[in-house]
This record gives structure tokens, sequence and C-alpha cells, in this order.
């Protein structure tokens, strides 16, 4: 079990008041909070041991090197992927969707093919593969969600064809919290010969993530979603597929040889890493996941099945609240979208801010995923190690509030 | 409870001003700010000696996009086209009597690009600072 008055201790920026009330920190989905050991680690990197990696003959950038790929070595562990080499950094989950848009994408997808995306993608997951689409002549189609806000299987089914050469799906919502059968998904899709690509943004921070199990081809996430630092993420893809894709940007770093007419490629993960890389966000990244590792990520979704359950029982009783997501908490995460009745997102969570906590209200990077939902903006409140059921009391004696001033 | 949220602009916002549209409008424009969902439109009729003799807004949005709608039409109702022409941004903010974030700025200026937008009779968008 997780007890979050101890991990609630590792958090700092938890402990301040807003507007003279105790700060509640309900958008982890958008962005989680950082355990003070990832500062940490950061600052002893700045303080101690900065130096360019990979190519320094002297001991501060060796010691770089050795903590650059030990993260490496703990996020390949993390999401129990065969080799390191497996592993790519990037700024966030939207560079390594894009890595795969252009570097697989440009090179795979033809006039002729297809590519599946769900109703409930996030932009990051949605956009490049419309622009892939755009440029290649390629159809881009629409997984329907069904009336409990899951991917309706059969529609899935009927869509595949040998055309499909990519389905590209979120694990887990970061609107309506749904949690996606992955494996389901994946099974259909190499039955007749297409990769997946999992959006893992929010899926990694909060599931129990095995690649290998899984099977799927990419997983994209991002550092900053799983208490690690803003500019840290990761691509992983299967080896021989990231041995065949050339290189997304060049420069520095990803070469062997370069001649006055050409160059070589290094060898993975660096091919994929041109310039000198966010070294302290990897670091930094690395503990994130050992943090993560040590509460057990079972602990971590048992947590949130428990805070969600408790949270859709509260907020249900809010007069005139509108819940977008499943009902069940075994289909779905702790990301809650909400409506109350006749007011917009952005009223509720300004009122909620004076009141200190901190939700989002907009398309939360979902607009067709809105459009579909007959809205145009949501409130969302997402929970993550650190949130406790008093905070979630605090939330509903909040939106009574709301309707209370609104109502007068 | 809060500055946010004062009584004039709850007030607004519960029993809009000229809310509608008006068929025999002489000047209209209409936009939105997608990132927040706020839609407004303005219809203006202004008579033979250039004074704005009928206004409504119609729209919808958040409460301080709608309450400074409301507002707006207030101010302008009776106006010469020139005298509206010169309304400017800190005048809806004076109005509102709040002060605002970088988003939450754009959901109380948005009726005044309106405005801008039907007296200057375009058509189409305008850009952000006028
Ligand atoms: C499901 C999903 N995919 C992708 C992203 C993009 O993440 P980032 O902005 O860190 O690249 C997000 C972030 O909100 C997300 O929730």
């Amino acid at each position: 079990m997780l007890d979050s008055d101890v991990v609630r201790q590792d958090f700092p920026i938890l402990h301040q008041s807003i507007n003279g009330k105790p700060l509640v920190y309900l958008d982890s989905a958008a962005s989680s909070q950082k355990p003070l050991v990832v500062i940490q680690a950061m600052d002893e990197y700045y303080r101690a041991y900065h130096a360019n990696v990979h190519r320094g003959i002297y001991q501060l950038s060796e010691k770089a090197t050795e903590a650059y790929e030990a993260a490496r070595r703990k996020v390949a562990r993390f999401i129990n992927a065969r080799s390191w080499r497996e592993i790519i950094f990037t700024r966030n989950a939207t560079e390594a969707i894009n890595l795969v848009a252009y570097a697989w994408g440009r090179h795979n997808i033809t006039a002729r093919d297809k590519i599946l995306v769900t109703e409930m993608e996030h932009h990051a997951n949605l956009v490049p593969w419309q622009q892939l689409a755009a440029e290649t002549g390629a159809q881009l189609a629409y997984i329907p969600l069904d009336e409990n806000f899951c991917c309706d299987m059969a529609a899935y089914e009927a869509m595949l064809d040998a055309h499909v050469k990519l389905v590209a799906i979120t694990q887990m919502s970061n609107v309506l919290g749904t949690i996606v059968p992955v494996r389901e998904f994946v099974a259909r899709a190499h039955a007749v010969g297409a990769l997946v690509l999992l959006d893992g943004a929010q899926g990694v921070p909060h599931l129990p993530t095995d690649v290998q199990s899984l099977d799927v081809d990419f997983l994209a996430a991002s550092g900053h979603k799983m208490l690690g630092p803003t500019g840290s993420g990761f691509l992983y893809g299967k080896r021989h597929l990231l041995e065949e894709m050339p290189p997304f940007l060049t420069g520095g770093e990803m070469i062997r040889r370069v001649t006055w007419t050409g160059a070589e490629w290094n060898d993975l993960p660096h091919k994929f890493e041109a310039g000198t890389p966010a070294i302290a966000e990897a670091i930094g990244l690395g503990v994130a996941v050992d943090y993560l590792s040590r509460l057990g990520m079972e602990n971590v979704r048992q947590h949130e099945v428990n805070l969600t359950r408790y949270a859709l029982e509260q907020l249900s009783q809010v007069e005139g609240i509108r819940i977008y997501g499943p009902q069940q908490v075994e289909r779905r995460g702790g990301a809650i979208a909400f409506n109350l009745d006749g007011l917009h997102a952005h009223d509720v969570a300004a009122i909620l801010d004076r009141e200190g906590i901190a939700i989002r209200a907009g398309h939360h990077c979902a607009m067709p995923l809105h459009q579909k939902l007959g809205v145009v903006a949501t409130a969302r409140a997402s929970f993550y190690v650190y949130n406790e059921p008093a905070e979630i009391d605090r939330l509903v004696e909040a939106l009574d509030m709301v309707r209370r001033l609104f109502e007068r | 409870m809060d500055d946010l949220y004062r009584e004039i602009i709850l007030d607004h916002y519960r029993n809009p001003r000229n809310k509608g549209t008006l068929e025999d409008a002489t000047h209209t424009f209409q936009d939105d700010n997608p990132l927040c969902g706020d839609r407004i439109r303005m219809d203006l009729k202004v008579n033979g000696t250039g004074v704005i003799e009928q206004v409504r807004f119609d729209g919808e949005g958040c409460a301080i996009s709608q309450a400074s709608a409301s507002m707006l039409t207030e101010m302008v109702l009776g106006k010469s086209l020139e005298e509206a022409k010169a309304i400017s941004k800190q005048d809806i903010l004076d109005a509102l009597g709040i002060q605002l974030g970088p988003v939450r700025i754009k959901c109380a200026l948005l009726s005044l690009k309106v405005l801008k937008g039907a007296l200057y009779g375009l058509s189409g968008a305008i850009d952000e600072e006028e």
C-alpha cells in the first residue's frame, strides 16, 4: 500500500498555501510535481559533475556520461525493454511521436496506406499523423468510442485490413481517463501486419507498463508527467525497427564518421540523439523512475483506483455535474473531466483557484474529442501518488460553492 | 466572495443586457477564442447621423467574456461611431474592475475585438492587438 501522507513529505511544493488555503494540486495529468530527490539529483549534477557527455576524456565528463547512460538503463528496466539501446531520450512524448512520424512514417507510409487513431487522442498523437497523411496521401481513420467512453473494439476490428500500416493509440485518455486494452489492440493490429505506437504520456506514469508483454512497437512518454523534470521524455522502439529507420535530426553525437561527402550513423540509441542532450533532465528522470519503482507501480495504480472510486462517488453528488468518462474504476485512471450545468469550465477553475485548488479547464489538447462530447471545454481534476481523499472533499466543497455563487 | 467574480460581473452574466441579434443591423461581426470556446457576435444599428441607436450581443462562454460583452453594449449605446471606436482595452478592464492574468484577459477583451470588427466593417478575424 502507498501511504500518501508519507509520500507528500517528499514533495516540497505541496507544502504551501494559495490565497491562504493549503494547496490542493489536482493537475498531475498536465504535469506532475517532483520529489526532492529528483530536484537534488539535478542540482548535484550541476554543482558537482556537469560536463558534456560521451567524448570527454576527463573525469567530469566520464561521470556525467555514466549518469546519463545509467538513467537510460533505469528507464529501459522500468518499462521492461529488452535493451537500453531501445530507449531514445527526447524532450517529451510529443517529440517522441514526431520522431516516429518523420523517421518511420515518411519512409513507410504511402498513398495506399491507412493509419488508425482513436477519437480520444491528445493532439500530440493526432496532428503528426494528420500531417503524415496529408503529405503522403494516406488515409487517417478514427476508431470510435462507445457510449461508455471506451473504444468500440468491434468497430476497430472492422476497420483493420491489409492497408492499415499503423495503429497509434493512447494508453490512457488524458480527458476521459479511459484505459485502452492495449494487448487486444496490438494482437489485432499485428494480425494484419500493422505496427502499434502507444502514446504512454498518461499510461506510463500511472500504470505498470511492460513493453514486452504489451508487444507494442513504439512507446512514447513524457518525464514531467511521471515525477521527472520538464524537457525529459523518451521513445521506446523495437530494436529492428529503430535499426532500419533513418535518423530524425542530424548533426553531432548521432554520427560515427563524417567525411567531405557524407556521414555514417552512430549505433542505437545515439543515432536518434543529435546534439547535446538534456543531461540533467535525463538524470532527473532516472531518479524519478527509481522513486516510482520504490513505491511500486502496482501500488501507484491501486492508490489511484481508490482515489478515483472515492472521487467518482463524491463528485456524482454535486448538483448539476456531468462527468465524462467510464464509471468503472477498472477501466479508467484518475483523470476526471466534468462540467457543471450551465457554467464554463474556466469559471469553475478560476473560482477553485481562489480556494487553493489547482485543476485544469479547457480542451486539454483534445479538441476533436470535445467536439464529439458536444462541449467547448471541460474541467479536469487528476490525481497522483501524493493526493489524498481529503483533497477530494475540498474539491467537492468548492464545487458546491461555485454552484451557489452562480445560482443566486 | 472575491474580486474576480464581483457582484457586477455576476449580475451581467446572469442577466445579460442587450442580448440577442438585430434583424436590421448595419454593422455585424463575430469572432471566437477557440482556446477557451468563447464566442461573441455583435450587431449594431447606426442611424443617419452616425449614432449607435441599437446594439445586441449574442454568444457563449465564460462569465468574464459574457459579462464584458454585456457591459460593452451599455457603453456603446447612444454613442457616435467615433466615440465607440475610441473605447480602449483599459476602459473594459476598468468597467470589469478586476485584475486578470494573461489567459483570462483574452476572455475579457473578446467583446471589444468583436465591436471593433463591426465598427470598422471588417469581415473575418482581426489581429489581437488591433
Ligand atoms: C495522452 C497524452 N499524450 C501526449 C501528451 C503530450 O505530452 P508532452 O506535452 O509532454 O509532449 C500529453 C500531455 O498532456 C497527453 O496527455
